[in-house]
Order: structure tokens, then sequence, then C-alpha cells
């Protein structure tokens, strides 16, 4: 076992870990925190996706140990002390950014991510950025709109207006 | 998916890395970003006794402008590479090399050494090296060597590290003005490339035609006797021994390895 310490969601946490405990298990099963899911488990659907020091992971491809006196957030920790949500979750909501909602975790921390990165991203960036992150539903439209919407908001200006000339690429 | 236990081991230093090496052997593997180790341990294709982390070790990380080459440190992530003014300005090939591995949440991961040291025949990384003609790093117990991209990958998935040693650099030329051209064809995003293609002046190197980046020898011999690009282009596949799959038979990627060469000494990135 190894003594890992880390900041999650805000919050300091010591635990003993094995050290081939993924990312993913030590948040869902040993923190209980369950936003982030398990998806394809091969790095390549973005279900999983966690901020580590600010910056989108697939947690399911980093081991707890690799955290160690790092800070990791997840979708709950986006929400505010008094339940408000973040910019970007709220997007989601009022975009209708999701359909059986099984990747919006993911897609949402993906999308925290890129903006913290890009903070006016274009259409053809937003969905680059997000080619990480599958929506089985294939509902990327409203996804896409929602990142838009958060990027205006914060921004507090229209985004460079792009539409794709070679289609779907998320 | 769950790896196999190990036990692991944090190196604060490329000498306390390699001493745990020689303490541990071939049953211990290096740990940087974990992009290619990590995914097959899950699935029991590695089950190294040890991991070493090397991640947090400062000296081996970060971009820096040495005479006429640029030195890149092992473990210096794809996004650091794909964002750094240093290397859009005096290597942009390898920039853009850098910015079409996997997706963000990977490039925030995976490190340059990693990918190297992981010798993927089909992957961006290696194929770009060999473009460029870069060279490798080299830690061992008995000091630092060098080793072009030419001589470092002997197979696939196989390189000329040693067991003991450590890839502790990268060097790429400064050559911000040569022309150059990267061509890799997927079916999907995040794909590894069917075939990949890259040009740095009149060196041209193939992705995915053979059980290691290869370089398009006869292509470049014609480009040197004066070839047009399209002449030399369909020299690309001379040499090559592609492998086949339900993606792309062996005709099929000799195609694709001449029109992608063409492009790619057209100077087309895509």
């Amino acid at each position: 076992m190894t003594e890992i310490k880390l900041t999650v969601n805000g919050v300091a946490r010591s635990d003993e870990v094995e050290p081939r405990l993924l990312l993913i298990h030590y948040l869902r099963e040993t923190l209980g925190l369950r936003a982030a899911n398990v998806g394809c488990d091969t790095t390549s659907c973005g279900a999983c996706t966690v901020l580590l020091d600010g910056e989108s992971v697939k947690s399911c491809t980093v081991l707890a140990v690799q955290a160690n006196d790092r800070s990791v957030t997840t979708a709950e920790g986006l929400v505010a002390q008094d339940g408000t949500m973040s910019t970007v979750q709220q997007a989601f909501r009022e975009n209708h950014g999701l359909q059986c909602g099984f990747c919006t975790p993911g897609m949402v921390m993906a999308a925290t991510s890129l903006l913290a990165e890009n903070p006016h991203p274009t259409e053809q960036e937003v969905r680059e950025g997000l080619e990480g992150n599958f929506c089985r539903c294939t509902g990327y439209h409203n996804i896409v709109q929602s990142v838009l919407s958060a990027a205006d908001k914060l921004s507090g200006s229209s985004p460079a207006a792009e539409v794709p000339a070679n289609g779907v690429t998320a | 998916m769950i790896p196999a236990s190990f036990d692991y081991e944090v190196a604060d230093s490329a000498a306390h890395a390699l001493s745990l090496l020689a303490e541990h052997g071939e049953d211990a593997k290096l740990l940087a970003g974990g992009h290619s180790l990590l995914p097959m341990m899950k699935v029991r294709l590695a089950q190294p006794a040890v991991l070493i982390d090397i991640a947090r070790i400062a000296e081996l990380s970060g971009i820096r402008v040495e005479g006429d080459e640029i030195v890149i440190g092992a473990t210096t992530r794809h996004a650091d590479v794909a964002e750094s003014e240093v290397l859009k300005a005096e290597a942009p090939l390898l920039a853009y090399a850098a910015l079409q591995i996997g997706d963000p949440q990977i490039r925030h991961r995976g490190t340059i050494g990693g990918s190297l040291a992981h010798a993927d025949p089909s992957a961006d990384l290696p194929m770009a090296l060999l473009a460029l003609g870069g060279s490798v790093e080299i830690t061992g117990p008995s000091g630092v060597r060098a080793v072009g991209a030419d001589d470092f990958f002997v197979g696939p998935f196989e390189s000329a590290l040693g067991p003991d040693e450590l890839l502790s650099a990268v060097r790429v030329p400064r050559g911000g003005s040569v022309p150059w051209g990267y061509q890799k064809f997927v079916r999907r995003a995040n794909d590894w490339a069917i075939v990949g293609a890259a040009a740095y002046g009149g060196r041209v190197a193939l992705a995915s035609m053979g059980g290691t980046p290869l370089r398009a020898t006869a292509t470049e011999e014609a480009l040197r006797s004066g070839a047009s690009v399209a002449e030399a282009a369909r020299l690309a596949a001379e040499g090559t021994s592609p492998g086949y799959d339900f993606h792309a038979d062996v005709d099929y990627r000799q195609h694709l390895a001449r029109v992608l060469v063409r492009r790619a000494l057209e100077g087309k990135a895509g």
C-alpha cells in the first residue's frame, strides 16, 4: 500500500491505496464520487474525464498514486456550496446538452478544461476540443451549442461564429 | 480492467531512476504519463513487477534551445510540445505532430519520451523524429549516449533503449524555414494512422508501413536526382512491408503512402 495525499474538489484527502488502483476507482469507490463514469475503460470515450491540476485527463488511465500531491476536480466539485452549478453545467442544462446523460460529466469536465485553455473557441475548435469524448446518443449538436453558450457567458462577448466546412468531427 | 499488482517507486532524480532500474532489473518499467504503458498493463500485455515514476523529475522536463538544436526533456507532455512557441517557430513539424496525438486529455498526460520509447510504428512522434533527423539522448549506468532516429527504432515496439537505461531527452534540428508537410490518414478521430507521411526538406518518413517508422529512401533519392515531387512520390512505397487489417490491405497502404507522401512534399498538413 502507498499513502497518497491530494485535494479532491477542494477537500484534502489522505488514503492508503494499492499502487494499481486507478484514479476513477479511487474517486468512485473510495470517495463515493460517482459523477465520473467508467465507459470504455480504454482511454477512448472520455466518460471518466476529470481535472488534474485543472487540466482534463481520463481517470481510467491515471493511477491514484500519480495524483499524489495534486488537485483533482470532478463534476461534483464544479457545483458551489449553495448548489449553484458552474457556468458550463448551467449551459448544458439550458441548451439540453445531453440525452441519456452518461457522457455528460465527462463532457462538462472536458469543456471546462477546453474553455480554460481557449476562452473564445470557434465551433470547429469546440468540436476538436471534445474529440476525446464520445456521446453514443450522438447528441453532439446541443453539446457543442452548450459549450459555445458557456464560452459566451464566461467572456461576456460572442465567440467567433464559424460553421465548419467539413461537418462533424467530435 | 485493473492492472496486475506491482510495487511503486518514485524517482526524485535521473540518477535515482537509474539506481532503481539497476536494483529491479528487467522487472521494472519507467512510468511517466503512462498513456502507452497503463493501457497495456490493464489488458496484461505488460506486467512489470515495479513501476518507477519519473514524472516528477524536474530535470527531465522542459524545452530549450541549444546551439542549432532544440532539446526537449523526455517527460515533456504532448500538450506542451504542441503549444511551445519555440517549437512552433523552429520545428513546426514536431509541434504539429504532437497535436495530432489522441485527444486533449491524452495530450495532457502522454510524454514525448514515453511515446518514442514505446516505438509504435504507427504513432506520430516516431515518424516525426525520423523525418526531422532528430536524435534521442539515453542516460545509462555508463553515462549519456546519443542515438539518431535512424538507429533508434529497431522493431515493432522495440527500440535501442536498454533495460537499464533512461530516455532522457529528445533533440531536433532548428529549421523554421525548412519546408515540411504532415499527413495522417485515419478513419476516425483519435485513431492511429492507417498510413502516415511526414516530409522535412528532402527527408521523408512513413508510419504504419512496416515494423518501424521508415524512411522513404527511393523517394528521397529521386528528389536528390532532380525528380519532380509527383515522380518522387510514386516511389514512396518501395521497400516497405506494411501489415494488413480490416482497415487496409497491403496494396491499399502502399497506394496511400504514394498519395500521402506527395501531399506531404507539397507542404500540406492534415
